[in-house]
């Protein structure tokens, strides 16, 4: 394995603006969230200081057991799982896993939920406790800091009630956007994550922006079922799981297309798209970024290559050399500059 | 839970060179030059991926449990059985293929420095036990059971008993369809060994077995399951405690921690019940640890009463 991500020959930062200013990220690769626990057991199979940040598996308010057994299919290309938000609760993130991260040198981003609003702002109000003004932690937002943002996860499709995934109504999204928002620090973006799940994602995009998102993260999972032929039954414990993985990348690059193209004509507020879904190379993340997204997070990929975030971005910073461009910045929507001049023909 | 845990290497991942690959009986055993992942315990397992991890259509690692591993040579073995088209894929590699391995991974058996060990294998869940008899101290004699459904699906019979001889131990056979060794399952011989019902036909010495017995098993779920209850009776029968290690067989993503697909209800030394890894609280879990009652063939449901438990049970 060679890390080269320490040598990349061109400018990967990213830069996000919370309400109190900006926030650089020094990589445009991030790991994505339920694919990298927080972030511990993936240290030493790459250099997590190195990338844009790890993004934590979501944080709810309790411990939570998750769901039963199978929880996992493979898929072509793909994979469908169906963990149900397992996790050691606010508290014990807050005490353990992010000053682990902190030590390491690390930027996290911290994703977190909620069965309701209420859980939502005890989640972001208890990371904001934990992060403002501790030693350990840094000042958040800042090179020194930790917490490099939160990411709001209102798409998760493993939640008994469907009515509870909040970014299928532009409503309760904007509901759950504005009150994390408003319990986070005003020196912390906030990143919406929204699920592909939807009719009118551009619809969605405008009402977190509206609420207060500092960006958005697209896309989560897709809700697929997988059966056995053999058995005649469900795989999945629970009949449903999300997909992901390279089997629903041009899923992703059409979600992020259509919102960077509503941004381009002025429908929506200009803010920076992180762009998630079966990204393995390099070049996947290059689609990612020339549709519009100004960082890219690498997730179902590292269950099978561990090293994946770091090799990713070593290889999106070639190729943003390759394209003859010193940021990788300059190129991100770039794919629309071309539709627009018919260089597409 | 393993004591040694704390000094295991730490895993790397790897292109490893197939160095020598051989079918035997229904298996495939294949031998990778992988210096960095060969530091290894019986017990702990690999994580190989199908294909090439940036290109190949199957996303997801396949584990297997390690048949021996090498840190002088740098190797690893493993003993492949082709389920669906990954393990497939995997049993096709030839001499000279390059494969990328994550390991050693999970944890491993605590092995007993003195008294008795009983070794308990189900199919290629005797894969690692030939290694394992020859990796304990010289005061423990190590005894084998070795079952599969039949005779093709036996693993490595020649290699365990000939190790297990060298303690002082022996061998039983079992098969469910009667085509080698004695007609039945492992628990059968298990139970005879650990003094439970009459001796076995195979000459196995009923009732002989110390004080201090430790068992580990490799297998199936179902088997494992078994294995827990038979040597929990004969315990209680003969008032002599046996300690069972199983080394559990989850379906994994990624071997290494951050999918929580292989999870199982686990109750801690706090006495309560969470849903650990087996891949990092694992694959090696004391078996009267293991919440048995909620483990079922095809998966494991959440105990009403574990950590974090939505209200009223499973979600």
């Amino acid at each position: 394995m060679t890390d080269a991500t320490t040598t990349a020959p061109v400018d990967l930062s990213v830069r996000l603006v919370a309400p109190a200013g900006p926030v650089d990220l020094t990589g445009a690769v991030l790991t994505a969230s339920g694919c990298a626990a927080a972030g511990r057991e993936l240290d030493g199979y790459l250099d997590l200081a190195a990338l844009g940040g790890v993004v934590t598996k979501t944080i709810m308010r309790d411990p939570r057991s998750g769901r039963p057994t199978p929880r996992m299919a493979e898929t072509p290309s793909g994979m469908l799982n169906s963990i149900g938000l397992q996790g050691p609760g606010v508290e014990s993130f807050l005490a353990t896993d992010l000053p682990w991260l902190a030590r390491r040198g690390a930027r996290a981003v911290v994703s977190v939920a909620g069965e309701d609003v209420g859980e939502f702002v005890e989640v972001a109000t208890a990371v904001r406790r934990a992060t403002s003004g501790t030693d350990d932690l840094g000042s958040p937002g800042t090179d020194g800091g930790v917490l490099a943002a939160v990411e709001v996860n209102i798409s998760c499709p493993n939640v008994a009630n469907r009515g509870l995934v909040f970014a299928c109504d532009p409503g309760t999204a904007a509901d759950v956007v504005s009150a994390v928002r408003a319990a986070t620090d005003p020196r912390v973006p906030v990143l919406a994550k929204l699920s592909p799940d939807v009719t009118d994602i551009v619809a969605i995009a405008a009402s977190v922006l509206a609420a207060g998102a500092d960006g958005l993260v697209m896309v989560n999972t897709l809700l697929g079922v997988a059966i056995d032929v053999d058995r005649g039954t469900p795989v999945l414990s629970r009949v449903t799981g999300g997909l992901s993985g390279p089997a629903i990348r041009p899923v992703a690059v059409r979600c992020i297309w259509q919102v960077h193209a509503a941004m381009r004509a002025g429908l929506l507020p200009t803010a920076p798209i992180v762009g998630v879904g079966g990204v393995r190379t390099g070049r996947d993340a290059a689609e990612l970024v020339l549709a519009g997204a100004a960082a890219v997070q690498v997730g179902t990929v590292t269950f099978g290559d561990p090293s994946a975030p770091g090799r990713v971005q070593a290889e999106l910073g070639r190729w943003v050399g390759d394209r003859g461009a010193s940021s990788l910045s300059q190129l991100v929507g770039g794919a629309h500059d071309a539709v627009r001049t018919g260089g597409h023909a | 839970m393993t004591t040694a845990a704390a000094t295991d290497a730490a895993p790397a991942q790897v292109r490893a060179r197939v160095v020598a690959a051989a079918d035997t009986g229904v298996y495939r055993h294949l031998v990778l030059a992988a210096p960095a992942a060969s530091r290894a315990r019986p017990g702990q397992f690999v994580a190989v991926a199908v294909g090439d991890p940036t290109t190949s259509s199957m996303l997801l690692r396949r584990a297997f449990s390690l048949h021996r591993a090498d840190p002088v040579a740098g190797t690893v073995e493993v003993v492949v059985a082709a389920h669906g088209a990954g393990t497939a894929w995997v049993c096709e590699r030839q001499v000279g293929d390059e494969v990328d391995v994550v390991g050693p991974l999970g944890t491993g058996f605590d092995l007993p420095a003195s008294g008795r060990l009983v070794l308990v294998g189900g199919g290629y869940g005797s894969a690692p036990f030939a290694w394992t008899a020859a990796s304990v101290g010289p005061g423990v004699v190590v005894d084998a059971v070795v079952g599969a459904g039949d005779e093709a699906r036996l693993c490595d019979v020649d290699g365990i008993r000939a190790a297990v001889q060298a303690t002082g131990g022996q061998a039983y056979v079992t098969t469910v369809d009667g085509s080698a060794g004695r007609q039945g399952r492992v628990t059968d011989a298990l139970a005879d060994l650990l003094g439970e019902g009459p001796p076995g036909p195979a000459g196995s010495e009923g009732g002989t077995v110390a004080t201090g017995t430790v068992v580990a098993a490799c297998g199936p779920m179902a088997m494992l399951a078994a294995v827990a209850a038979t040597a929990s009776r004969a315990g209680q029968t003969t008032g002599r405690p046996v300690g069972v290690q199983v080394a559990v067989e989850e379906a994994m993503a990624c071997g290494i921690g951050i999918c929580m697909t292989c999870v199982l209800p686990v109750r801690g030394t706090d006495g309560r019940t969470r849903m650990l890894r087996s891949c990092t609280d694992g694959p090696v879990l004391d078996a009267d640890r293991v919440r048995w009652d909620c483990v079922g063939a095809h998966g494991a449901s959440v105990p009403a009463d574990a950590v974090g438990a939505p209200e009223g049970g499973a979600a």
